[in-house]
C-alpha cells in the first residue's frame, strides 16, 4: 500500500503506538501500575466519570468558566484593541504597559485577584479573562495598525465614507484578532484550571484532578487530565473551524 | 505639442456621461498649474505645469525618484498638494469620477469579497440600488469580453486575473479619468503581454482619459498616444512624445520603423535626463 493512502490514518497510528507503549510499560512493571494504571483502566474511569456525571459535570463547569472569561476578555479587549490600534500615539504610550502585563505569568496575579475579588466563583472567571484580554488587546491593536494602507487608500479613492473605511480596517484586522482569541482561549483555559485547583473550588475539571490526587485515586486523576486535554483540543478545533468560516481569507 | 488636437474630437465616451459643449473637446481635459510637492525638505514638484488632452492614453516615464507615481497620486487626490492646482475641466478631483488601479493588486482588492462584489464596491457610494449595481457589473464584463469566474475570491485567482478585477473595479463607475500605477509590474512576462492587450482593448472600448505609470519604456510607448517624459526632481516635463502607430497595436507594431524610432527618441531623452 502506498504512503498517500495511509497518510490520513497517520494520527491514529501515532495514538495506537502511544497506547501500546503505555500498555507494555505498565504490563511489564517497567512503571508501577499504582502510579500509572493501564490504558484500559483509565478508559473505564473516563467512561464511568462521564457516564455517572461526576467528570461530565466538572467538565461542563470548566467549559462555562472558560467561555465566560473569553467572552468577557473579548468584549473588553477587542474594542480597546481597535481604539489603541487606530491611534499610533496612544498605542506607543501604552505599548510597554501592555507588553509588561502580557509577559507577567497569569498565575502570579492569583493572590492579588483573591484579595480583590475574594474566594468567589467569579474570581476564577476574572483570572481567566485577565491574561486572555491582554492577548486579545495586543493582537487586535496590532491587526488594526497593520491594516494594509493600500486597501484603505483604495476605499478612499473609490469614495468610501469614514464608516466604510473603518469597516475595511476592521475586516483587515480580523485575522489577527482571531490569533488573539486563540491565544486568549489557551491562556484562559490554563488560568481557570489552575484556579479551580487552588482557589477552594468545589467543582471544575481542575478541582477534579486535584481531588483525585489528594485521594490517590490515580485512574480518576488520569481520566480528569485526559478530559482537560480533550477540552483544550476541542476548543482549539472549534476556533480553527470558525476562523476558516469567518476569516476565510486569512493568510492567503 | 500634443500632436493633432483635432483627434480629440472623436467622442467614444459612454452614453451615460454628461454632455459637454463641443468646445470642451478642444480644451485640455486635465490642467496642472504651479504644482508643488515636497517630501521633507526636498521638492519633487516645484512649480510644475501640464496639460493632458481628453480621451488620450498617456504613459508617464522618467528616472527613478522623479515622482511618476506621485504625480498620478496627486492627480487622483490620494496625496495632498503643497501648492498649485490640478483641475479636470475646471473641476476638482472630488467632483469627478476617477478610477485607480494600484500596482499591488494583492493589497488593493478586498479578500473578504468575491470578485463580483469587489467590482461593484465603488457603486455602493453612488446611491445605486443593489440590482442596478449587479446589472452594471454584468454589463461591463460582457462589454469587455472578460472571461473570469466572478464568484471566486481574489485569493483563488491568478495574479493577472486579480489585476483584471482591479481594472474592472476602476472602470465600473464609468470613470472620466483612469489612473494606473505600474499595474503589470508584479506579473510575469507572459501575463504582462496578455494584460497589455486587455488594457488596449478596454481603452478602445471605454475611451476615458488614461494615465499609466510604467517602468518599462517599450510598454510605455506601446500603450500610449502620448509619452510624458519627466526630468529628475524637482521634476519638469522633459518631453511629450506623440506615438502615431495605428491601433490596434500588435507584436508586429514593436518592429515597425515608426515605433522603433519613437522608442529610440524616448530612450535618448530619458538617457539625457538620467545623466544630468
Amino acid at each position: 500500500m502506498s504512503w498517500s493512502r495511509v497518510a490520513p490514518l497517520a494520527p491514529l497510528i501515532g495514538v495506537a503506538v502511544f497506547l501500546l507503549i503505555w500498555y507494555v510499560a505498565v504490563a511489564t512493571r517497567f512503571i508501577d501500575p499504582v502510579l500509572l494504571p493501564t490504558p484500559v483502566v483509565v478508559a473505564k474511569s473516563i467512561w464511568n466519570g462521564v457516564a455517572t456525571g461526576k467528570i461530565g459535570g466538572d467538565l461542563w463547569k470548566t467549559i462555562q468558566r472558560v467561555l465566560m472569561s473569553v467572552s468577557l476578555a473579548a468584549s473588553i479587549g477587542i474594542p480597546v484593541g481597535v481604539v489603541l490600534g487606530a491611534s499610533e500615539r496612544v498605542y506607543k504610550a501604552l505599548e510597554f504597559i501592555i507588553d509588561f502585563f502580557r509577559s507577567t505569568p497569569a498565575s502570579a496575579v492569583f493572590p492579588l485577584f483573591l484579595v480583590i475579588f475574594g474566594v468567589d466563583d467569579r474570581t476564577k472567571i476574572y483570572i481567566g479573562a485577565f491574561g486572555a484580554m491582554l492577548a486579545i488587546i495586543f493582537n487586535t491593536a496590532y491587526g488594526v495598525m497593520n491594516a494594509r494602507k493600500t486597501r484603505v487608500l483604495a476605499a478612499r479613492v473609490m469614495g468610501a465614507s469614514r464608516a466604510h473605511i473603518m469597516l475595511v480596517v476592521l475586516l483587515e484586522s480580523l485575522p489577527q484578532t482571531f490569533i488573539g482569541l486563540r491565544t486568549g482561549v489557551s491562556i484562559s483555559l490554563v488560568s481557570v484550571i489552575v484556579a479551580e485547583m487552588f482557589l477552594g473550588s468545589t467543582d471544575g475539571i481542575g478541582q477534579r484532578v486535584f481531588e483525585a490526587e489528594q485521594m490517590f485515586d490515580m485512574p480518576q486523576m488520569y481520566a480528569a487530565i485526559f478530559c482537560s486535554g480533550m477540552l483544550g483540543y476541542a476548543l482549539n478545533l472549534a476556533l480553527g473551524l470558525s476562523e476558516k468560516r469567518f476569516v476565510h481569507w486569512a493568510g492567503r | 505639442m500634443f500632436g493633432s488636437p483635432e483627434r480629440g474630437i472623436e467622442d467614444n465616451a459612454a452614453p451615460t456621461r454628461r454632455p459637454l459643449p463641443a468646445s470642451a473637446f478642444k480644451r485640455p481635459h486635465i490642467t496642472v498649474r504651479g504644482l508643488k510637492k515636497y517630501f521633507g525638505p526636498n521638492p519633487v514638484y516645484d512649480g510644475f505645469d501640464l496639460d493632458i488632452p481628453r480621451g488620450k492614453f498617456i504613459s508617464v516615464f522618467g528616472p527613478n525618484g522623479c515622482g511618476k507615481s506621485t504625480l498620478i497620486n496627486l492627480m487622483a487626490g490620494l496625496l495632498p498638494l503643497d501648492g498649485g492646482e490640478i483641475l479636470f475641466d475646471g473641476e476638482r478631483v472630488s467632483d469627478i469620477r476617477v478610477g485607480y488601479v494600484f500596482q499591488n493588486y494583492r493589497e488593493a482588492l478586498f479578500p473578504w469579497m468575491r470578485a463580483r462584489d469587489n467590482i461593484a464596491y465603488p457603486l455602493k457610494f453612488m446611491k445605486i440600488d443593489k440590482r442596478e449595481q449587479e446589472r452594471r457589473v454584468e454589463a461591463l464584463v460582457t462589454r469587455l469580453g472578460v472571461r473570469i469566474d466572478l464568484n471566486r475570491y481574489p485569493y483563488e485567482m491568478s495574479g493577472g486575473q486579480q489585476q483584471l478585477v482591479s481594472i474592472l473595479r476602476a472602470l465600473v463607475i464609468d470613470p472620466e479619468v483612469l489612473f494606473l500605477d505600474e499595474p503589470f509590474s508584479a506579473l510575469d512576462y507572459e501575463m504582462t503581454l496578455f494584460m497589455r492587450e486587455q488594457l488596449q482593448r478596454m481603452f478602445k472600448e471605454i475611451g476615458a482619459t488614461t494615465l499609466i505609470v510604467s517602468h518599462d519604456l517599450e510598454e510605455a510607448v506601446y500603450l500610449a498616444d502620448l509619452v510624458l517624459l519627466l526630468t529628475r526632481a524637482p521634476t519638469q516635463i522633459a518631453d511629450m512624445v506623440s506615438v502615431d502607430s495605428p491601433r490596434p497595436r500588435t507584436d508586429a507594431t514593436l518592429a515597425e520603423p515608426g515605433f522603433v524610432r519613437t522608442k529610440a527618441h524616448c530612450l535618448e531623452i530619458f538617457q539625457r535626463e538620467v545623466r544630468k
